[in-house]
């Protein structure tokens, strides 16, 4: 094969153009991963140092309550935020197709908290969420003297207190990508159901819901990666207290990084994070690929 | 306008007054009061005397509206060591902000351009991994990056902080780009090409004059995101940039002694107030930039 030299003129600009993605590909992702990677497998402590430890801070990482309980946190946080965030997404999108007054001020309504940053969020929950001046006391006022709601000080109940703050804020998320899924469904389904009698509670959840599968997969992949990186909201609403109460992986690694000056463990501990997401998006994309190919084959 | 012509699943139910209707206006109306009372908490918490706030009731009126923690969040809150309001973080951020929105946008559109016209060889592969770049939590890249930048001198510095939303935006910008410029007829292109137009002229003159819809979208995307981020601006600004999330932040759980939630409110709303005017007045736009963002791949 040969190639004209018009031709490798346009290579080459083409790729000059393309240099700084290319440096970002290359150093700022691969080159960072595999630097911790590296680093996750030394004795480094404050500084990165080149001894090669295999898979002990692993073992140790694993052996630590904190990060142990980090886990458990996010594990229970996980399922109820994805669950509360899908359920009422779901809900309110379904609500608002029922061809409804005000639609627009209300998906305005849904959707603001998105808009506030995660810091925001936390700290407007944290003061509503306080035992002493907030919901529990204004109740109490009101009469029921023996009203409790002070989850956010109970080191059991804490967790709970971070998944209402963080679904207020993304559930319109869920509501504004799911209505568009809905709005793609052809009216002939609805029609076909009404002719046939099927309730309408029915025809969501039997037809429309399986239909709406890449939304929701969309969704899944948008809400768990903010599992994951969970932090900002914790960071302001509790600092992970009371105690480590509510300690996550996030926090954690950041704790280590720059508190404790562990950075073999912090690394150790971002490398098990990694491994989760890929875990979770492998059979996204396996899904994906699939799909696409059977399209091309039609 | 009959919301016939404007919703067109309009057809699917004949209007009726049933307890059905009832029912999801009930709901529909119970959940705005959900999302609606933080916003209105913040707001009135903020517009009282703190002997108001000490008398327990969240959802009052204030009685005596008064805007002293307003100026006082601004102007003369403590943020750690300095007693200077948020002020500073609010110039910081918009200082961090606006280079962060348009070099990300730029390069997000010169890689849209390159991969949907000029397909290098290679380049599919590369934008594969940007793509899996999207995924990896911050936390991996948190130290090589923070040495790196260290290495190079721009370690909390308004550079060094805007270099970091340069390399975390790419992905969702190149595929804003990609996508919008593989909509565009190749036609268009190869014209442009017989009629002599080279690699920048025909992205400066024809591309670029093109994107305004896409621009604006991602101008929405990055301005509140930036402007949001909390985690990439305490580790790499700087003391001397530190931007509005972070001092917020300082001025709440950091200020030893009586706690002033009139002030906090008030600096949260401050805080709060770039990203949601955006919202409010940009609508549509906004959902859109979440639709194009969220569909990755």
């Amino acid at each position: 094969m040969k190639i004209q030299p018009k031709q490798l003129l346009r290579q080459l600009i083409t790729w000059t153009a393309l240099l700084p993605m290319a440096a970002t590909v290359l150093v700022a992702y691969l080159g960072t991963v595999l630097w911790s990677l590296k680093v996750s497998m030394s004795n480094s402590r404050t500084f990165p140092s080149d001894d090669f430890v295999g898979l002990a801070q692993f073992e140790r990482l694993f052996d630590n309550e904190r990060w142990m309980l980090s886990l458990q946190n996010l594990a229970l946080y996980g399922v109820l935020f994805i669950l509360a965030c899908m359920t009422i997404g779901f809900l309110l999108a379904v609500f608002i197709d029922q061809k409804v007054m005000a639609e627009g001020a209300l998906r305005t309504i849904f959707l603001y908290p998105y808009a506030m940053s995660f810091v925001a969020t936390g700290l407007v929950w944290q003061w509503m969420l306080n035992p002493g001046n907030g919901i529990q006391q204004a109740v109490r006022l009101m009469g029921y003297e023996d009203f409790t709601f002070d989850w956010i000080i109970d080191q059991d109940k804490v967790m709970y207190t971070i998944v209402i703050a963080t679904v207020w804020q993304a559930s319109g998320l869920v509501m504004a990508l799911l209505l568009a899924g809905l709005r793609g469904i052809d009216e002939e389904i609805w029609k076909a159901a009404r002719i046939d009698g099927i309730p309408t509670w029915r025809v969501y959840l039997s037809i429309v819901l399986p239909m709406l599968g890449p939304s929701v997969a969309t969704v899944f992949v948008l809400l768990s990666t903010a599992v994951i990186k969970l932090f900002d909201a914790v960071a302001a609403m509790t600092q992970g207290g009371p105690g480590t109460a509510s300690e996550v992986p996030a926090k954690f690694i950041m704790d280590y990084l720059f508190g404790r000056a562990n950075i073999a463990l912090a690394s150790a501990a971002s490398i098990v994070m990694l491994l989760t997401v890929l875990a979770l998006l492998a059979p996204l994309l396996y899904v994906r690929s699939r799909s696409k190919r059977q399209e091309a084959d039609k | 306008m009959t919301p016939i012509t404007t919703r067109p699943p309009a057809a699917r139910r004949p209007w009726r007054f049933s307890p059905a209707r009832v029912g999801v206006y009930a709901f529909l109306l119970s959940a705005s009061l959900f999302f609606l009372m933080p916003l209105y908490i913040m707001l009135v918490t903020s517009f009282k005397t703190m002997d108001e706030i000490r008398l327990g009731n969240i959802f009052a009126l204030p009685v005596a509206i008064t805007v002293e923690p307003w100026v006082t969040a601004w102007t003369s809150a403590c943020t750690g060591v300095s007693c200077e309001g948020i002020r500073g973080g609010f110039w910081n951020s918009v200082w961090i902000v606006i280079p962060s929105t348009i070099l990300p946008i730029l390069l997000g559109a010169l890689n849209g351009y390159a991969l949907s016209f000029w397909k290098p060889r290679g380049a599919n592969a590369l934008f594969a991994i940007l793509m899996l770049g999207a995924f990896i939590p911050v936390q991996v890249m948190m130290f090589p990056l923070v040495r790196i930048l260290a290495t190079l001198g721009l370690f909390s510095s308004l550079p060094g902080i805007v270099a970091i939303h340069i390399i975390f935006s790419m992905p969702v910008m190149t595929l804003l780009f990609r996508n919008y410029y593989l909509s565009i007829p190749q036609e268009l292109f190869k014209a442009a090409r017989i009629d002599g137009g080279g690699f920048i002229r025909i992205f400066v003159q024809l591309m670029l004059p093109m994107s305004t819809p896409i621009i604006i979208v991602a101008a929405i995307m990055q301005v509140t995101g930036v402007w949001n981020d909390y985690i990439l601006g305490l580790v790499f600004a700087g003391r001397d940039n530190l931007p509005m999330t972070v001092q917020l932040n300082n001025v709440i759980n950091t200020t030893t002694g009586t706690r002033l939630y009139n002030v906090n409110m008030a600096a949260t709303i401050l805080t709060s107030l770039v990203p949601l005017t955006i919202y409010f007045v940009s609508g549509r736009w906004f959902v859109r930039g979440i639709a194009a963002g969220a569909v990755k791949g």
